[in-house]
């Protein structure tokens, strides 16, 4: 009986997160829109519901409400199966998020590494939409943005080794703890901007959104999906960009703390501040949707390995050295 | 602990399943994603016996790249293809006895290395040290690689160095003819060597590639 209780605790805690997360996804995709809008002067969605907060969901009732069309030369499995891989592994790294002190799902040890590994996941959803559809263009998109993903995912895990450096312990709780006195975001600096360009190279946001570049390949990997099929490969991508302004929050901003320790601040509740600190970066990844021309593929690529790797590379030596000289390394 | 060993026999299950699913599939594809399923079963069970680290080490290198290049290769050389002509075609295939004569060696080899307490009794002592529970398994691990044995740990990296070289050098082909984008060029480039101003007579022209 207790094991049954624990049972439907876990599962009570387990909607208590998905949900909120899955609302915040529907309201950051209108807030994408909003600003791109109001960076080129127009309005955006504005008549459903107050400021249009209810597009999201109106955008979701009519793709519900759409046929889905699967092509008749497609791998079925596979074909149905990406869009669920995609949703599934956009919300399952939600689980280590710590957004208080008390308040994670599972604090487990290896917290970063699950995260890194459940975004280098991420592609596969691509790949098999890509591929299952049996058609040039999402073919084309899946493989861009598969070479894409792998070549960023690298440069984010050497930057992922700097903070860890700092850190010593590869748990998010402990990690957002070792900035009490000190974001990793003034010392890491450069690692910061770095992270901050792989991420949207890892969630193929503009600039980089070369797997579904209109201009070229139709809707990349998108193009056969239709109705709710096509919704969910859209959520995950928005609930992966969320993941992925919460990481950098964890490992840069510090977190769920406050950025100074004193009164009017240090009252607003833990989580609060990490919703700050992710609506933030997220309204730079909005802005730079809109300021910013799309790369070219050859230019992604050197700008993956030619400059993020070695520049990331020498940094975690230097940080090494540093920690080292002045015998700052963490469990001294 | 029953619900422990329900989930364990559930990831194993879809460990086997799928490994055997990889051999006996027609679609090369679908071979690599029963390849793909293993592997995170496989990383699940790691996790299960508490060697977190290593589960999480096996997805990201295994899944998260490794797999991916096999994907890409397997999709790019439409092996899908010749593997059903293979399949059905009515003459016997060279490749059977070979593939079963490494197959019945490797299965031999690993009854000798799993099975080797059985012949000598004394191994099962050095199987058998204890786990130091205070320490993560990052920290252990880390502590064995890089303090402990860090000189093979550097071997092993040389002998990876020289792979990647070799790797490098088989398939670097230098082309001719190709018009590469060179920023230093692109921007070191003034006004000078860009535009010339040219008086033109009436009716001559100007002869433009001098």
């Amino acid at each position: 009986m207790a094991e049954l209780f624990i049972f439907f605790e876990q599962i009570y805690r387990i909607l208590f997160l998905l949900i909120p997360v899955l609302v915040s996804v529907a309201m950051i995709v209108w807030l994408d829109r909003r600003v791109w809008a109001f960076v080129q002067k127009r309005r955006g969605p504005n008549v459903v519901g107050p400021f249009g907060l209810f597009q999201t969901l109106a955008d979701a009732l009519k793709y519900i409400f759409k046929e889905i069309i699967i092509p008749a030369s497609s791998n079925k499995v596979i074909f149905i199966l990406a869009p669920i891989v995609t949703m599934t592994l956009a919300l399952i790294a939600w689980a280590v998020i710590p957004f208080s002190e008390t308040f994670v799902l599972a604090d487990i040890n290896v917290g970063i590494l699950y995260l890194f590994a459940v975004s280098s996941l991420g592609v596969y959803g691509i790949i098999m939409g890509g591929w299952a559809s049996n058609s040039k263009y999402p073919f084309l998109g899946a493989i861009r943005s598969a070479a894409q993903m792998v070549s960023y995912e690298v440069s984010i895990g050497v930057i992922i080794i700097n903070v860890l450096l700092c850190v010593g312990s590869l748990n998010l709780s402990d990690i957002v703890l070792a900035q009490k006195d000190l974001w990793f975001v003034i010392p890491l600096f450069p690692m910061f901007i770095i992270f901050f360009i792989s991420a949207l190279a890892e969630t193929n946001r503009p600039p980089f959104d070369l797997p579904e570049a209109e201009a070229e390949l139709v809707a990349g990997y998108q193009t056969e999906y239709s109705g709710m099929m096509y919704a969910m490969f859209w959520l995950g991508e928005y609930a992966n960009i969320l993941l992925m302004c919460a990481m950098g929050s964890i490992l840069f901003l510090g977190g769920w703390l406050s950025p100074i320790d004193l009164f009017p601040f240090n009252i607003i509740p833990a989580p609060i501040w990490l919703i700050l600190k992710i609506l933030f970066l997220f309204i730079l990844f909005a802005l730079i949707k809109a300021i910013v021309p799309r790369y070219r593929y050859d230019q992604l690529m050197k700008l993956g390995w030619k400059i993020f790797l070695p520049f990331s590379l020498i940094y975690v030596v230097l940080t090494a050295s540093f920690l080292m000289y002045f015998d700052l390394l963490p469990g001294n | 602990m029953i619900a422990h060993a329900i989930v364990f026999y559930i990831f194993s299950l879809i460990a086997i399943v799928s490994a055997i699913m990889v051999t006996v599939s027609k679609n090369t594809v679908n071979s690599v994603f029963f390849l793909i399923l293993d592997f995170i079963s496989i990383s699940c069970l790691f996790i299960m016996i508490g060697a977190e680290f290593l589960g999480m080490i096996m997805l990201i290198v295994y899944v998260g790249a490794v797999a991916v290049l096999f994907l890409f290769v397997v999709m790019m050389l439409n092996v899908a293809q010749q593997k059903n002509e293979w399949f059905n075609s009515s003459g016997r295939s060279s490749h059977i006895p070979v593939g079963l004569l490494v197959s019945i060696i490797i299965f031999f080899e690993l009854i000798i290395v799993i099975g080797g307490w059985k012949y000598k009794p004394d191994l099962l002592d050095s199987i058998a040290i204890e786990i130091n529970t205070d320490l993560t398994n990052t920290q252990s691990l880390g502590s064995v690689i890089y303090t402990d044995y860090i000189h093979l740990f550097q071997l092993s990296g040389m002998v990876l160095l020289v792979a990647m070289i070799g790797a490098i050098v088989l398939t670097f082909r230098q082309r001719s003819g190709v018009k590469r984008q060179s920023y230093f060029k692109q921007i070191s480039r003034d006004r000078k060597d860009g535009i010339e101003l040219v008086d033109v007579e009436n009716n001559k022209g100007v002869k433009i590639d001098a």
